[in-house]
């Protein structure tokens, strides 16, 4: 794997542990923060070592993220952040549902783009599930969920 | 024996139906690749609040012993094992299948998984109320080391990295502590409003197990399993019966090593199934068989990874240290109701343990009875495109997770964690020691900060933590744990090093 990724993933993660340990160390009360303490002093070694290995490239563990597979994730990360970030509170969660799953279905579905059939398909499969989830969690455990627009 | 008296509440009407839903549900979930058990139950937990506590645990037993089990079917019929449990399986089960023996060899995982998930259920049975008494001698300091030594035995031996396993642990053990601090109410890490009640552990949970899965998923593009099911020919039961009990070497070696391996915190079924496999070839007298289709491997592999269940349960129900990442999520569904494992679990709740052990039991048989019914089902649902399953458990994870406490500021939790987990993973850090840092957290910091003011009133801290014969052996086994996957570790490497060398 790449050793910049390595040194920008382990770097990261030493970053927040130097972080944690500088809160740990500096906010009051300090009774409040003795178990933080410890667990920051033995993150902030552990981060270092990780992050001094990647450094000199001797990091082994960890495959890291290919292009291929960044540009086939990118959509559905997209998609994902948008869901749950932006369209479940603002749209309501079954409507923003019906749209995420279906636009997933429609860039991750193998079957072929050009047939009418597939899309069908599609919807029925958008809507056969959004239907179970509105039994399961609307009906079943009355679970209320923000609803914005149509339902 | 008190065990016995609890049989009757397995069979309520309400507790049979989630046993035999949990049961069939798990089977076909198990076969699904891509779906862990960890991450089926996991998605299964917010669907238990509004029931009972031992119906819900239930539940997530059923779903636990069947998805194991179930993993068999896509590992047989498509090559694919349905869970990581179920790799050793495939080495035979697939030939067998090729052949034209798939009803034999799916006859004959279920048969050894019941035999060998019995065995270790009863194990649990036997073992969990004597230990959940010695753990009564346990004092704040015995239970905060042994808080650590579950962070610690997961994050090395579940690890391909011994430092990155521990860092996993560390962060879990920090992001435990985000929110108010119970004693002085002090702000803690919060960095953002949702944080404001700190990290509530069911959504962490679905985030951490689900959200990682679904990017892997995405990640393989517009990419079709392209696994053809092969067809079940028709197969006597009552020979598949004989030929088990005829095999009782293979049979006998996979119970025992899964059950020994079950009470190994950290060392999961695809461990147990792969030794238990390696040793009933090293024993049997065909061992040339091996890897041709041999019925052998199939019952020493499905036998093993079924008998981890029980005794996997073990240190979770006795000391509250969970296991395995799936004990680590059923410990979340016992706290959603309130209840606490050890003593306090068998002493004001025998009810709720024993109908869940007892449950397990059951299961067992229904899931032999069951599997060979929805075998072709399940290895159809196997088939399922990737894109609708991550779509599915992408909508499920964002209800579960909402669904806990009714707060967008979970679904933010569970989407944050999910999304950072999956970059961690692919930069060598693990799931599993994360959970149980995040889970054991507060069983540690409650334990030191108790042990700590009892220490300035009588010997001090470092005496009270660090002497004592019990707290001398449980730093010695965290030592012991870090010290053999260290070794192991630079041992697997100088081998790679050789073999690139030759290379």
């Amino acid at each position: 794997m790449n050793r910049s990724q390595h040194v920008f993933g382990s770097g990261l993660v030493f970053a927040v542990g130097l972080w944690v340990a500088w809160v740990s160390y500096t906010q009051q009360p300090a009774e409040a923060f003795l178990f933080p303490r410890l667990i920051a002093t033995v993150f902030v070694v552990l981060a270092g070592w990780t992050f001094g290995k990647a450094v000199m490239g001797l990091s082994k563990v960890g495959n890291g993220v290919t292009r291929t597979m960044f540009v086939n994730m990118l959509p559905g990360l997209t998609i994902t952040l948008i869901y749950v970030f932006w369209a479940a509170k603002t749209l309501g969660f079954y409507t923003a549902t019906t749209i995420a799953f279906f636009t997933l279905l429609s860039i991750y579905d193998p079957a072929p783009h050009s047939e009418a059939k597939t899309w069908i398909k599609r919807g029925i499969i958008t809507a056969v599930f959004v239907a179970v989830m509105y039994g399961l969690f609307a009906m079943l455990l009355n679970v209320y969920t923000p609803r914005e627009i149509l339902f | 024996m008190e065990f016995i008296y609890y049989f009757g509440d397995v069979f309520t009407p309400m507790s049979f139906l989630l046993l035999l839903g949990g049961t069939i549900g798990g089977l076909i979930l198990g076969a699904t690749p891509g779906l862990s058990p960890t991450m089926a139950v996991a998605l299964l937990i917010p669907f238990t609040f509004q029931l009972e506590a031992a119906q819900g645990l239930i539940l997530l037993g059923a779903a636990y012993t069947s998805t194991v089990a179930g993993g068999a079917v896509s590992a047989i019929l498509l090559k694919i094992p349905g869970a990581p449990a179920n790799i050793a399986t495939t080495l035979d089960g697939h030939t067998m299948a090729k052949k034209g023996e798939g009803a034999r060899a799916l006859q004959l995982s279920f048969l050894a998984s019941a035999v060998g998930g019995i065995f270790g259920v009863l194990l649990l049975i036997f073992l969990t109320p004597v230990l959940a008494q010695w753990a009564l001698a346990f004092g704040p300091s015995h239970l905060f080391w042994l808080a650590i030594l579950g962070v610690t035995v997961i994050g090395t031996l579940d690890s391909a990295s011994v430092v990155k396993g521990l860092l996993s642990g560390c962060i879990g053990l920090w992001l435990a502590t985000i929110g108010f601090d119970d004693i002085m109410g002090a702000q803690r890490f919060i960095f953002h409003p949702a944080l404001g009640g700190g990290i509530n552990i069911i959504a962490a949970l679905i985030g951490l197990f689900a959200i990682p899965q679904v990017l892997t998923m995405f990640a393989k593009g517009r990419h079709n399993t392209g696994a053809e099911v092969i067809e079940v020919q028709r197969h006597s039961i009552m020979a598949a019966f004989k030929e088990l009990f005829s095999r009782t070497r293979a049979l006998s070696i996979g119970t025992l090593t899964g059950s020994i391996i079950g009470l190994i915190p950290g060392v999961g079924g695809q461990i147990a199934g792969l030794v238990a496999y390696d040793q009933t070839k090293k024993f049997s007298s065909e061992k040339e068989k091996f890897g041709t289709g041999h019925s052998e491997g199939v019952i020493a592999a499905e036998s093993a990874n079924n008998a981890m269940v029980g005794p996997s349960l073990v240190p979770l129900l006795t000391l509250s240290i969970p296991g395995s990442p799936t004990a680590a999520v059923l410990l979340g569904g016992l706290l959603i109701h309130g209840i606490f494992p050890g003593s306090d679990l068998f002493d004001n709740h025998p009810d709720v343990a024993w109908t869940f052990i007892n449950s397990m039991l059951i299961g067992q048989v229904l899931m032999c009875i069951f599997g060979l019914y929805v075998a072709g089902l399940a290895a159809r649902v196997a088939q399922v495109p990737q894109s609708v399953m991550a779509a599915i458990v992408l909508a499920l994870s964002v209800f579960g997770a909402y669904s806990v406490q009714g707060s967008m500021g979970d679904v933010y939790v569970m989407a944050c964690l999910g999304i950072g987990m999956f970059f961690l993973e692919r930069f060598g850090f693990s799931a599993a020691p994360l959970v149980l840092g995040l889970i054991l957290g507060p069983i540690a910091e409650a334990n030191f900060i108790q042990g700590g003011m009892i220490a300035d009133a009588t010997v001090g801290k470092a005496s009270y933590f660090m002497t004592g014969g019990l707290n001398l052996f449980l730093i010695a086994v965290v030592l012991a744990s870090i010290a053999y996957s260290v070794w192991m570790e630079l041992r697997s490497r100088r081998y790679t090093t050789k073999e690139e060398a030759q290379a």
